[in-house]
């Protein structure tokens, strides 16, 4: 119920409303909740609303993460 | 980076499992809740439970919205769809839930109400908009993560001043949900339940922030790590978990960095706030009454609350005798404790409200997991 999918901005169509691409997919969606979305950004959507953002660095810094403690180092 | 497969690499999962194997204290076992039915559906469909040391057992929770919605409630949208002549929308995943007298809304839709399947709020909305002459009728349900969408369409129905468009509140909290698994008094009723841990909600948790978790660690000592619904941010969580309770630490600290912050989504909370209040007391399937544990709609709002445009009465009713979804729902029992898993009871024709969203236990251990009980034996 809780699903939601990461979603890349590729329009802003007016204050409340995007264009994103999921996977290939283009969907209107409402940016209504979150108005700081440019072009670019990754959010994430459910219920056709972008109810938050993703951070590149911060997912950057999880992906290195897991293969540190993979190695056994961290 | 498309935050998807990346988080899904099966030879990470395997490396993730070596760590977590040497890192579990041999001398004892650990028991950590999922309160998300979003991490159930994953932890069952990736085979993460696999993965784990045979010392880890991780208990399932209440967090499926579809699953802890009472009969009542859904008998309520029921009849505004059979005896007012609405049209009702909702989540597809409500359509199957069981209600009273053998019905469900899709059954109530075969003899003839008008009810319809929803991706978005927004599109009931529409609805409203492009048939005035029908009264419209959200049934809105959920956690935190659902509930801003629907207090969007309820200011903007405001704002457009449509009179034929209204919302059946059933939202609820999710940290009021945690509360009571602690400490409700029905506890005695089932069985203690011994809980070394929370794994909390990703999504949920965007909307409100890490923040609302702090007393469970402070207050009752139990460590809390949100986690990102992929298989490896579990992994990586509940390595997490048994770190903090080898070190005698119970603290808050976030898997889900990527997409949570300690404050959540502001912009969110306040449309929540300015559309929704505490209610003093909701019903839990599963659970039963919960103080402060859901939402509903303002004064302000009244002319949109469907509860009062129809003068809705909401009455209790009890589950089939032998379902076992409370004690399920609650963690101290598991699906294939229940006589109508898998018999009487599956996805098809669920008679528990466990069986019927894919987030629920029982489901989810139907579809991935029931061939799991069966011993293997050479032919």
């Amino acid at each position: 119920m809780c699903l939601a999918l990461p979603a890349r901005v590729v329009e802003l169509l007016d204050a409340d409303t995007a264009i994103v691409d999921l996977a290939g997919v283009r969907q209107q969606v409402s940016i209504a909740l979150v108005p700081e979305a440019r072009v670019g950004d990754y959010v994430i959507v459910h219920v056709g609303h972008a109810i938050g953002m993703l951070d590149e660095t911060e997912a950057q810094a999880t992906l290195a993460l897991f293969a540190e403690l993979a190695r056994g180092t961290a | 980076m498309k935050y998807v497969d990346e988080f899904r690499d099966g030879a990470l999962a395997r490396n993730l499992a070596h760590s977590l194997a040497a890192a579990v204290d041999p001398a004892r076992t650990y028991s950590f809740m999922e309160f998300c039915g979003g991490h159930t559906h994953a932890l069952a469909r990736y085979g993460v439970v696999d993965l784990l040391p045979a010392s880890v057992r991780m208990v399932h929770g209440p967090g499926c919205p579809v699953c802890v919605l009472p009969i009542g409630r859904i008998d309520l949208a029921i009849g505004l769809a059979l005896e007012r002549g609405v049209i009702l929308c909702t989540y597809g995943d409500v359509m199957r839930v069981p209600a009273s007298g053998g019905l469900s809304l899709l059954r109530a839709r075969a003899r003839g109400a008008d009810i319809r399947m929803v991706y978005s709020p927004a599109d009931a909305l529409q609805l409203a908009r492009t048939h005035p002459q029908r009264d419209v009728v959200f049934l809105a349900i959920g956690f935190e993560t659902t509930t801003p969408p629907s207090a969007l369409v309820l200011r903007q129905a405001a704002r457009e001043g449509l009179k034929n468009f209204s919302v059946l509140c059933c939202h609820v909290l999710t940290p009021s949900a945690i509360t009571h698994i602690l400490e409700s008094p029905e506890v005695a009723q089932y069985g203690t339940l011994a809980l070394d841990g929370f794994v909390g909600p990703a999504h949920v948790s965007i909307v409100i922030g890490s923040a609302p978790y702090e007393p469970f660690a402070s207050a009752w000592h139990k460590p809390v790590v949100i986690s990102g619904f992929e298989p490896l941010d579990m992994m990586q969580s509940i390595l997490m978990l048994v770190r903090q309770v080898n070190d005698g630490r119970a603290e808050v600290e976030n898997q889900f960095t990527r997409a949570v912050n300690r404050e959540g989504n502001r912009a969110a909370q306040a449309v929540m706030a300015e559309v929704f209040e505490l209610r003093d007391s909701f019903e839990w399937r599963g659970l039963g009454e919960v103080a402060h544990s859901a939402l509903k709609i303002r004064p302000a709002f009244a002319a949109f609350d469907a509860e009062q445009r129809y003068a809705l009465q909401y009455r209790a009713v009890p589950d089939h005798k032998q379902c076992e979804c409370g004690a399920i729902l609650r963690g101290v029992r598991q699906p294939t404790d229940c006589k109508l898993f898998g018999t009487v009871c599956t996805p098809e024709n669920p008679m528990g409200s466990c069986m019927v969203s894919s987030e629920g236990s029982c489901a989810a251990h139907y579809t991935y997991g029931r061939w799991r009980d069966i011993p293997v034996v050479a032919a």
